[in-house]
């Protein structure tokens, strides 16, 4: 069946995105002066584009991992995962514009690593600096964002290409390239976040970071996931996905705020119990300026699913699922948030038209997209080997 | 009074899935199903009441949480405290962190014991016992259904024998139990 984007889903893309740009605007206009706005508009930009990126990137690494696993049931709701992860190529635009502003601004006091005049006068950032300098920042951000790319056009191509001809060669194929992405991806994901995010925080390291900010990466993934595809079930469409693909969603969702409390808080308590002054600077900022953001997230984005998403009905209530995720939705925003502004900005950092503006807008260019997205293809896929059995599945 | 059961055998779950639903359609009950592995959706088909298991599993969870946190607090700041990387015990809630690594392994531990445990028990599997399947085949790579004739008194045993004929199974058996 062939989606098409209701009206009602135009106008509010649309909404939000000329909304979100008017509190942009108001935004810059009342901070006019503000010795920190660039750099808060630069954080903001960071912000956005790197959770929405995230989600993108999650729902092909998510693709990938039923591909490697020759995963069955999520043949039915094969379509939505790539719709999702069909954000990537704006994603990638959005963080390589995001990025060069920054480093045209010479870090724009959020890379502090990019200014020579910091550097000069810190030795820890010039023992850093074989790493952390422009060049080999801006080798390693286009190797990250063309990898992710090439595979993402593949899997898409052969997917597309798979419901015309069919055959087991497709699915093989994918089965080895999607094996070597989760290598890369491995890598990548963490080292992009010690690039993009840890090194706002240029003097502080933490080699548990990269999962952390890729757990909650994924978690936002499978909320947009299970959202998009009640959205779309609610409209008639998706024949063949039942209430047991919702609830493995669900579980999905479930599971990955688990593991995202699970590694900030491995990174809290190590840093708390081994208590080295170079180390609990990160917390004690966070402490300090975002007390109350800080911890309530965590508390919201940890309890939250597991109270209300324990059991198995409410892994299959279509509003429970929509209430949890946009409220952990929320929450995992604030995370990114405060990683990045609480090292750059720090006790002058505030939410206001400017975040809330920036927020909106990429939000609709995001759903603008995926809806897009899902009009392309057919929403059921023809001839995956294993649909059979995801019309099947029952749990 | 003694009671009559009959056993039908299947050599594919897909087979004895279809035909507990034609079964179950014409009134027929089945009293229990036999498996060397868990059918997905058969539960429902023949009527078997959802496990309580999970509320058993939450139970024995706090359970683990309660006796682990008092026994820490008993411990680390009662009995004996602890001066540990210069983090005093004085009290439990300041140092709350170094203790919920422990509180949860223990419960989990207590989860996953008491659920095995209980699963034992309520199907009498412990070591020892005997065996209460009616053929050691149904370990192996054999779906077994099992009709009581008590629970299917509107049907004579050569109807029900009759409509089990037409679900494909491979051997059908019957034995007299008091």
């Amino acid at each position: 069946m062939e989606f098409k984007v209701t009206k009602n889903a135009n106008i509010l893309t649309l909404t939000l995105i000329v909304v979100g740009l008017l509190f942009t605007g108001i935004g810059i206009a009342t901070s006019m002066g503000d010795h920190n706005l660039n750099t808060r508009i630069a954080g903001n930009l960071l912000i956005d584009s790197f959770f929405f990126f995230g989600i993108g990137l999650g729902a092909l690494f998510f693709l990938a991992l039923q591909y490697a696993t020759e995963t069955g049931w999520y043949a039915s709701v094969k379509r939505v995962i790539e719709a999702v992860s069909g954000f990537l190529p704006v994603g990638i635009i959005l963080m390589a514009v995001t990025l060069l502003i920054i480093t045209l601004q010479d870090g724009a006091h959020l890379y502090i690593w990019m200014d020579d005049e910091v550097v000069k006068n810190d030795e820890i950032l010039q023992g850093k600096s074989t790493y952390l300098n422009k060049g080999f920042f801006w080798i390693r951000t286009i190797v990250y964002l063309s990898v992710y790319y090439i595979y993402y056009r593949g899997f898409r191509k052969r997917s597309l290409l798979e419901d015309t001809v069919g055959g087991t060669d497709i699915h093989f194929t994918n089965y080895k390239k999607a094996a070597v992405f989760l290598v890369f991806f491995a890598v990548f994901s963490s080292m992009q976040s010690w690039d993009w995010i840890m090194s706002v925080d240029a003097h502080w390291f933490s080699t548990l970071f990269g999962w952390y900010v890729f757990a909650g990466m994924w978690c936002t993934t499978m909320i947009t996931l299970v959202t998009l595809t009640l959205y779309l079930k609610k409209n008639g469409y998706l024949p063949n996905v039942n209430e047991s693909h919702i609830h493995d969603l669900g579980k999905w969702t479930f599971a990955t705020s688990f593991l995202w409390s699970y590694l900030w808080f491995s990174q809290f308590m190590l840093i708390w119990y081994a208590n080295i002054p170079e180390e609990t600077t990160y917390h004690l900022t966070r402490i300090k300026d975002f007390k109350f953001l800080y911890f309530g997230m965590f508390l919201i984005n940890f309890v939250f699913p597991m109270v209300l998403l324990m059991s198995r009905d409410a892994k299959r209530h279509a509003g429970i699922l929509t209430f949890v995720g946009s409220i952990v939705l929320v929450g995992h925003w604030v995370d990114v948030y405060i990683m990045i502004m609480a090292g750059s900005m720090g006790e002058h950092a505030k939410i206001g038209f400017l975040e809330i503006g920036l927020l909106l807008a990429v939000l609709g260019i995001f759903l603008k997209t995926i809806l897009r997205n899902l009009t392309k293809a057919p929403l059921t896929v023809v001839n995956h080997p294993f649909l059979d059995e995801s019309i099947h599945h029952d749990i | 009074m003694a009671e009559k059961i009959i056993y039908a055998m299947y050599d594919d779950d897909d087979v004895l899935k279809d035909g507990a639903k034609k079964l179950v359609a014409k009134g027929v009950k089945v009293s229990e199903v036999f498996s060397p592995f868990p059918i997905h959706g058969i539960d429902p088909i023949i009527g078997v009441q959802n496990t309580r298991l999970g509320i058993m599993a939450f139970l024995y969870a706090i359970t683990g949480t309660m006796l682990a946190t008092i026994a820490m607090r008993y411990f680390m700041v009662t009995d004996w405290p602890m001066n540990i990387g210069g983090k005093p015990n004085n009290t439990y809630l300041d140092n709350i962190l170094a203790f919920i690594p422990v509180t949860f392994e223990f419960t989990v531990l207590c989860a996953a014991h008491g659920m095995a445990l209980t699963y034992f028990l309520r199907n009498k599997i412990l070591p020892g016992l005997p065996a209460s399947n009616p053929d050691p085949r149904t370990t192996d790579d054999r779906f077994v259904m099992e009709f009581r004739m008590s629970e299917n008194s509107k049907f004579t045993e050569e109807e029900l024998t009759s409509l089990i004929q037409t679900t494909g199974y491979v051997e059908l058996d019957q034995k007299e139990v008091k």
